[in-house]
């Protein structure tokens, strides 16, 4: 195809763009004159180059369709809704044709006289509408547009081009403006000129274009004009290669730099220093490049929702703000399909029809608002009509209809769950399918794409109010912005979206690290945030050195909240993502690659890809965050804790009431047997076991013990100092998978591992619970060494885990539950037990309300329950007794239970 | 590209050196020869890998072929010599310990892989030209990066 055709076709089809958008903006602005101005200089010069061209078909409709907007430019016709539509067909038309041009290089055969007969009824219709006089008044309006501000030109051939129309169609009219010198020409003569001015028009239309450009520069000024046709069009290959050039030219100018900061006084040093600056403008405009206003993909939308409204005959206006927001053309060319249908959706399902509003109370033309701005590195997209919003019962009955969901459960859904519906495929309320909506095919398909670009949908729906989707989208795929990090000497960049807060720690700052067990935590604004170092998530070396200071990279991905060490921050960078080589994929914690401004290579993290790695530990961090506020709820009485250090420098505590003894033991003393420490304390040999089993206790001095014991058996833990015994309410964070302990928790502000007693008994006795059940070493004094079974039902995990032991180690069967409804279950499989220890706060059905459901019938009414609480007021007391427990005892006093407990089951047995 | 055994006419290829055996690989096939490049180390990757080189704009993923080919690696290595080649639109550079000149082979002096070789090096090699002194194994470049995901899953 030749060359000139190919440009006449591009820039044609962006004057039809353009053309589209003014002629709906004219409808509703009759009056703009200098929109008509422009309609009709398009318009002009289509015409025009067709007839250059060689294009008869297109020159004609163009033609034809220029007359009309002659006349409305000359007020002689109003931009009536008629008039409108008829020259939006000959735009289609024109359009039509150029497609077939486009394809086979010549116009295809075929007739448009009843659109050219239309459009020149209606030019002449506009005559002989603004009255009988019209013909006699034809001519002063020309002569005077003639004499006013329009460039000579254009205005000269466009006069020519209306007054030849108005001879043609009104042959009988002398045209005064037709020559130069009006009244005495004869009408023969006029012709004559007009044919000779006509066939000129080719090349004054090329002038025109001419002058159209000169006047560019006037316009911009004067604001009347966006789009602009000082662009040329790249290939998008040409631009990514420049982009390469560019970074190309950083690392020469960097290497440079460098070489010149080697030597003093340089002479190259000034004009290195402007190179530097002006690669760091060429960068940043190539980078630019990619972008573009979110209206190039808006551009059809008024004429959508101008053929909607009188394909629906309802009154729409559309609102478009923010068309300057600028995108990556990628993103841009992705939203744009989901966009369309949005806005189609919303004129055809969200506004009423005009009867329907006003009997609404609002007004008769209905409002769609299409809204984008930039919001932290993301663009907003909003959708908004005041049209009747989700029909709530409709979505109902479709979800029923569609078996998506059963009548119950949409019952418990809130509003916001039920709209969501209309993302799922095959999901359509529309009563009826229209020619525009209603197939059920699209919101689900929007949504997909929309996700598919890492953007997310929302919606909100006031049944009667109306609408709105928001669409959040990342700006670009391919440039993001990333904080650049250092672990081990390497750097990597982690995308800026991701991280929500940098926090520096070092010993001495505000911040600092706290280990539970070796494993870090930072606390946070009053919360403990689970760390993960980089190193270990990369499998590199860790930096031993751990007076330095290190920073904390706070991470949002989803739901989850997470810290990564880092070693180093560097600065953020403006990084273009370049996807890893295929045997790299596999390594799911990096989402790409980039090259930084000095040259070097480095991996890009992918937030998601790391939180996965860290998931177990988040998940369990969840299943904490639950505990912890039960546990919230269940110790906000104090609690006496015996602190002390063993191991570690994180302090560590354990419940007071637990340890029956503190010692103080002489190294020199310990002995060993078959490896396991021993020392001689009460006339037997007490088993001594350390914090952690690499804890180096050292040769000599003395060390404070903790003793564990019941009945006549003990049990010694080693540590190196006590603290402090403190009263505190206690809250545990974390659970711990580390063997000893049972979590870790706040106190006197700092963390502090939780020991976990039960294990160390078990871990030095662990023979203790098979000779348990050997009759042999039945104990005489509690006489409840056979498998008495006890049910203990308290609903925190830490009480549970703090007083099975306990139990455990005084001779009973224990069966430790959290919920009361589960010991009810338990009745109704025809469990029994000899004793039931029940906490007396707990949620659904709390302590009370258990003992009066199992002392009020059934199998278990026999059974003793005791209260364990940790309120002690004489009116809980009573409560308790009311309720059927037999003792209440306080919930830390270990021995107090011990004894109820033996006393009620000695009790029972004599009884029995 | 052409299979040296189908057609009779001499063929170029650029020789090179890993663990003392001579491979070559055909000239058309390589985009640059590089020297002592900057490789910025890539955690969690199969050890194969030696990293990622920026070259000219482009990212190249370096492999190793001593970890490759399972020989050894060199106990200090004074300088690295790469060779640039292109996979399914990816740059990979080949870490050899050193590049040769290149020699103009007639397929007449080509054989297959003789079946003793051991299976990791068979799998990267096309044949073998007998060359005066030595024996130079001829390397299939297209061969060589799948199984590098294969083995570190294998690993992993």
């Amino acid at each position: 195809m030749d060359d000139l055709l190919v440009e006449f076709l591009t820039e044609t089809n962006e004057s039809l763009e353009k053309l589209n958008l003014e002629i709906v903006r004219l409808e509703q602005n009759p009056g703009d004159m200098e929109l008509v101005s422009s309609i009709f200089r398009i318009m002009h010069t289509i015409k025009g180059t067709c007839g250059f061209l060689g294009l008869p078909r297109l020159e004609s409709i163009a033609h034809a369709a220029e007359d009309v907007m002659g006349k409305i430019r000359d007020g002689k016709l109003a931009p009536s809704a008629t008039i409108v539509s008829l020259v939006f067909d000959s735009l289609d038309q024109i359009k039509f044709i150029l497609a077939m041009l486009g394809e086979s290089g010549t116009e295809p055969e075929g007739d448009d006289s009843n659109l050219i007969a239309a459009l020149r009824a209606m030019a002449e219709g506009g005559d002989a509408g603004s009255g009988s006089h019209a013909a006699p008044h034809a001519p002063a309006p020309v002569a005077a547009a003639v004499s006013t501000d329009h460039t000579p030109v254009s205005a000269d051939s466009a006069e020519l081009e209306a007054a030849f129309a108005a001879a043609e169609f009104d042959p009988p009219t002398p045209d005064a403006a037709a020559s130069p010198t009006p009244a005495e020409t004869s009408f023969e003569n006029a012709l004559d000129a007009i044919e000779k001015k006509e066939k000129a028009s080719a090349t004054k239309a090329v002038q025109a274009a001419a002058v159209k450009k000169a006047e560019k520069p006037k316009e911009a000024e004067k604001g009347g004009d966006k789009d602009s046709n000082q662009t040329i069009r790249v290939g998008v290959g040409l631009l990514e290669n420049l982009m390469n050039l560019v970074s190309e030219l950083v690392l020469t100018r960097n290497q440079l730099l460098q070489i010149s900061r080697s030597e003093k006084d340089s002479p190259y040093k000034v004009p290195l220093q402007r190179l530097g600056q002006v690669t760091s403008e060429l960068q940043e405009s190539v980078m630019k490049t990619r972008m573009q206003p979110i209206g190039n993909a808006w551009n059809k939308l008024p004429r959508i929702i101008r053929d909607l409204s009188n394909e629906l005959n309802k009154k729409i206006d559309l609102v478009m703000i923010g068309e300057d927001t600028e995108l990556d053309r990628q993103v841009l060319e992705m939203i744009k399909d989901p966009l369309t249908h949005m806005v189609r959706n919303s004129a055809d399902h969200g506004v009423e029809q005009p009867a329907d509003r006003i009997n609404a109370g609002k007004p008769e033309i209905g409002t769609v608002r299409l809204e984008a701005y930039h919001e932290g590195g993301y663009i907003i997209i909003k959708i908004a009509d005041d049209g009747k919003g989700l029909n709530m019962g409709r979505i109902k009955a479709k979800i029923l209809e569609t078996g998506l969901s059963t009548e119950d459960d949409i019952a418990a859904m809130s509003d916001e769950q039920l709209q969501q519906y209309i993302f799922k495929a095959g999901f359509s309320t529309a009563a009826k399918v229209t020619s525009v909506s209603g197939r059920g095919v699209g919101m689900d398909v929007v949504r997909t794409n929309i996700e598919k670009i890492g953007g997310t949908v929302g919606l909100w729906s006031v049944e009667g109010q109306g609408s709105t989707f928001t669409i959040k989208i990342p700006l670009t795929l391919a440039i993001v912005s990333a904080l650049i990090v250092g672990v081990a000497g390497e750097r990597f960049a982690i995308p800026q979206l991701s991280v929500t807060e940098l926090v520096r720690v070092s010993a001495n700052s505000e911040h600092r690290l706290e280990y539970i067990n070796g494993v870090p935590v930072l606390r946070l604004r009053e919360r403990l945030l689970p760390l993960v170092s980089l190193h270990n998530i990369l499998n590199l070396p860790a930096e031993s050195d751990s007076k330095k200071s290190q920073f904390i990279i706070v991470s949002q991905v989803g739901n989850q909240t997470f810290g990564l060490i880092v070693d180093k921050v560097y600065d953020t960078e403006e990084i273009v993502v370049k996807p890893v080589a295929p045997i790299l994929r596999h390594i799911s914690v990096f989402s790409g690659n980039t090259i930084l401004g000095d040259g070097s290579v480095i991996m890009i993290l992918d937030p998601n890809g790391v939180a996965a790695k860290i998931g177990d530990l988040s998940n369990e961090q969840r299943a904490a965050d639950a505990d912890a506020k039960v546990n919230a709820t269940r110790t906000n009485e104090a609690m006496a804790m015996l602190v002390f250090s063993a191991a570690s420098q994180t302090p560590r505590a354990v419940p007071l009431a637990l340890v029956s003894r503190l010692e103080e033991v002489d190294i020199k003393d310990i002995e060993y047997s078959n490896g396991q420490a021993l020392v001689q304390y009460r006339g037997s040999l007490m088993p001594l076991l350390t914090v952690t089993p690499d804890h180096q206790i050292g040769t000599e001095g003395v060390k404070p013990v903790l003793v564990f014991s019941d009945n006549k058996r003990s049990m010694g833990v080693i540590v190196d100092s006590i603290i402090d015994i403190v009263e505190e309410a206690i809250t545990i964070n974390l659970p711990s998978e580390t063997p000893g302990f049972i979590g870790s928790a706040i106190i006197r502000g700092k963390a502090t591992d939780l020991l976990d007693a039960h294990y160390y008994i078990h871990k030095s006795f662990s023979d203790w619970f098979r000779a348990e059940k050997n009759p042999s070493t039945n104990s005489e004094e509690t006489g409840g060494r056979t498998g008495r079974r006890l049910l203990l039902v308290d609903d925190s995990a830490f009480f549970r885990n703090l007083l099975a032991p306990v139990l455990h180690a005084a001779g009973y069967d224990v069966v430790a539950i959290d919920h009361a409804q589960k010991a009810l279950d338990l009745r109704d499989k025809g469990e029994m037990f000899d004793v039931i220890i029940s906490d007396i706060e707990m949620p659904d059905i709390d302590g009370i309300e258990l003992a009066q459901t199992i002392t009020s019938g059934g199998v278990w009414a026999d059974i003793p329950c005791i209260a364990l609480s940790v309120h002690t007021d004489p009116d809980m007391f009573a409560r308790g007794r009311a309720a059927g427990f037999v003792d209440y005892v306080p919930k830390f006093d270990r021995d107090a239970l011990i004894q109820t407990l033996a006393q009620q089951l000695n009790g029972m047995s004599i009884a029995a | 590209m052409t299979s040296p055994d189908t057609l009779n006419t001499e063929q170029q290829y650029v020789t090179l050196v890993i663990a003392e055996q001579l491979f070559g690989i055909p000239v058309l096939d390589v985009h640059d020869v590089l020297k002592d490049q900057r490789i910025n180390f890539i955690p969690l990757a199969p050890n194969q890998v030696a990293g990622s080189l920026n070259l000219r704009g482009r990212i190249v993923t370096a492999i190793d072929m001593r970890r490759r080919l399972g020989v050894e690696p060199e106990v200090a290595r004074h300088s690295s010599m790469s060779l640039v080649v292109e996979n399914q639109g990816e740059m990979y550079s080949l870490m050899v310990d050193s590049v040769g000149e290149v020699l103009s082979l007639p397929s007449s002096r080509f054989e297959k892989t003789p079946a003793t070789i051991e299976a990791n090096w068979r799998e990267v090699a096309r044949g073998v030209f007998r060359l005066e002194k030595s024996l130079m194994i001829v390397l299939d470049v297209e061969k060589l990066f799948p199984q590098i995901v294969e083995n570190d899953a294998e690993a992993a």
